[in-house]
C-alpha cells in the first residue's frame, strides 16, 4: 500500500484554508463569514490528520481534530443565533451596514 | 491507485472551495459546502482516521450544514425595491474582492513556499490499517478525560447560550 506524502496534505490544506479565508473576507454576509470559517477548521483538520498518521499508539492528532470538530459545532450555534438576534433588529446581514451596537 | 483517488477528492474539494468563493447565491454555496465536507471526509479515510470521517459527516453534514441553511433562509430578504423614485445604487465592492483574492493567494503562495521547504523527519511509526475507534475509546476515557469534559460542558453552555439568543426575538412585545 502506497502511502500519500504529508507535503500533498499540507498543500491542499493551505489551498482550503486561503479559499476558506478569502470567503470570509469577500462575503458580504455574516453566513458566508461562517461558511469560510468553516472551511478553515476543516483545513486545519486535515493537517492534524496528516500529522496524527504517524503517532498510531496515542492519535493525538485525530483527538484534536475531534475536539475542533466539537467547538466548530458550538461556535456555529451561537453565531446562528447572534445573527438571527441582528437581523431582526437591524434587518440586514451585511456586516458593513451593522455598524451600532444601539439603534 | 490511492494516489489518483487522493487527487480526485482533492480536486472535489477544493473546487467546491472555489465554488463558494466565486457564487453570488449562498444557498449554492451551501451545498458547495456539502461537497467540500464530504471531500474532506474521504481525505480523512485517505489518512486513515476512520472514526473522524464518519464524525465528520455526521457532525457537518448532518447537523452544522442543516443550521447553515436554516440561516441563510430566514435572513433573505428582497433585494429590489418597488419605490420608483428612488436612486438606483450601483453597488462596486470591488476593494473587499481584491483584498480578499491578494490575501488568498499572498498566503497560500508563502504557506507553499514553507511547506515546499521545508524537511520533515516523521518519528513514529506509519499507521497501519487497523481501525482507530478502540484507541479515540480509550485515549478520551483515560488521558484527555479532562478535554473530553470540558467539550460537554461548552456544548451545554453553547445549547442554553443559543436558545436564550435565539428566544425573545421581539423585545417591545
Amino acid at each position: 500500500m502506497t502511502t500519500i506524502p504529508v507535503q500533498y496534505y499540507l498543500v491542499v490544506a493551505a489551498a482550503l484554508f486561503c479559499i476558506g479565508l478569502a470567503i470570509s473576507i469577500t462575503k458580504r454576509h455574516f453566513i458566508g463569514m461562517l461558511l469560510g470559517i468553516e472551511l478553515m477548521l476543516n483545513a486545519v483538520n486535515i493537517n492534524l490528520v496528516a500529522f496524527g498518521r504517524h503517532d498510531p499508539e496515542r492519535l493525538s492528532g485525530q483527538l484534536f481534530a475531534l475536539f475542533v470538530i466539537v467547538v466548530a459545532a458550538a461556535e456555529v450555534t451561537v453565531a446562528l443565533a447572534i445573527i438571527l438576534r441582528v437581523y431582526g433588529r437591524f434587518k440586514t446581514v451585511d456586516p458593513d451596514k451593522v455598524n451600532e451596537l444601539k439603534q | 491507485m490511492e494516489a489518483i483517488i487522493f487527487y480526485i477528492f482533492s480536486a472535489l474539494t477544493l473546487a467546491a472551495g472555489l465554488f463558494i468563493l466565486f457564487s453570488k447565491n449562498l444557498i449554492y454555496g451551501a451545498f458547495a459546502l456539502f461537497l467540500a465536507f464530504l471531500g474532506v471526509a474521504a481525505l480523512y479515510v485517505l489518512a486513515g482516521a476512520d472514526f473522524l470521517a464518519v464524525s465528520q459527516i455526521m457532525i457537518y453534514v448532518g447537523g452544522i450544514l442543516v443550521l447553515l441553511i436554516f440561516g441563510i433562509m430566514l435572513t433573505q430578504k428582497k433585494e429590489k425595491s418597488d419605490d420608483s423614485t428612488r436612486h438606483n445604487r450601483v453597488e462596486v465592492p470591488i476593494t473587499r474582492k481584491i483584498w480578499g483574492y491578494l490575501t488568498g493567494i499572498g498566503l497560500f503562495g508563502l504557506l507553499v513556499k514553507v511547506i515546499l521547504s521545508s524537511n520533515f523527519r516523521m518519528a513514529g511509526e506509519e499507521m497501519s490499517t487497523k481501525s482507530t475507534i478502540k484507541t479515540i475509546g480509550v485515549e478520551l476515557m483515560t488521558s484527555h478525560l479532562l478535554p473530553f469534559e470540558i467539550a460537554a460542558i461548552l456544548l451545554l453552555v453553547a445549547l442554553i447560550g443559543a436558545a436564550y439568543l435565539a428566544l425573545n426575538r421581539n423585545p417591545t412585545a
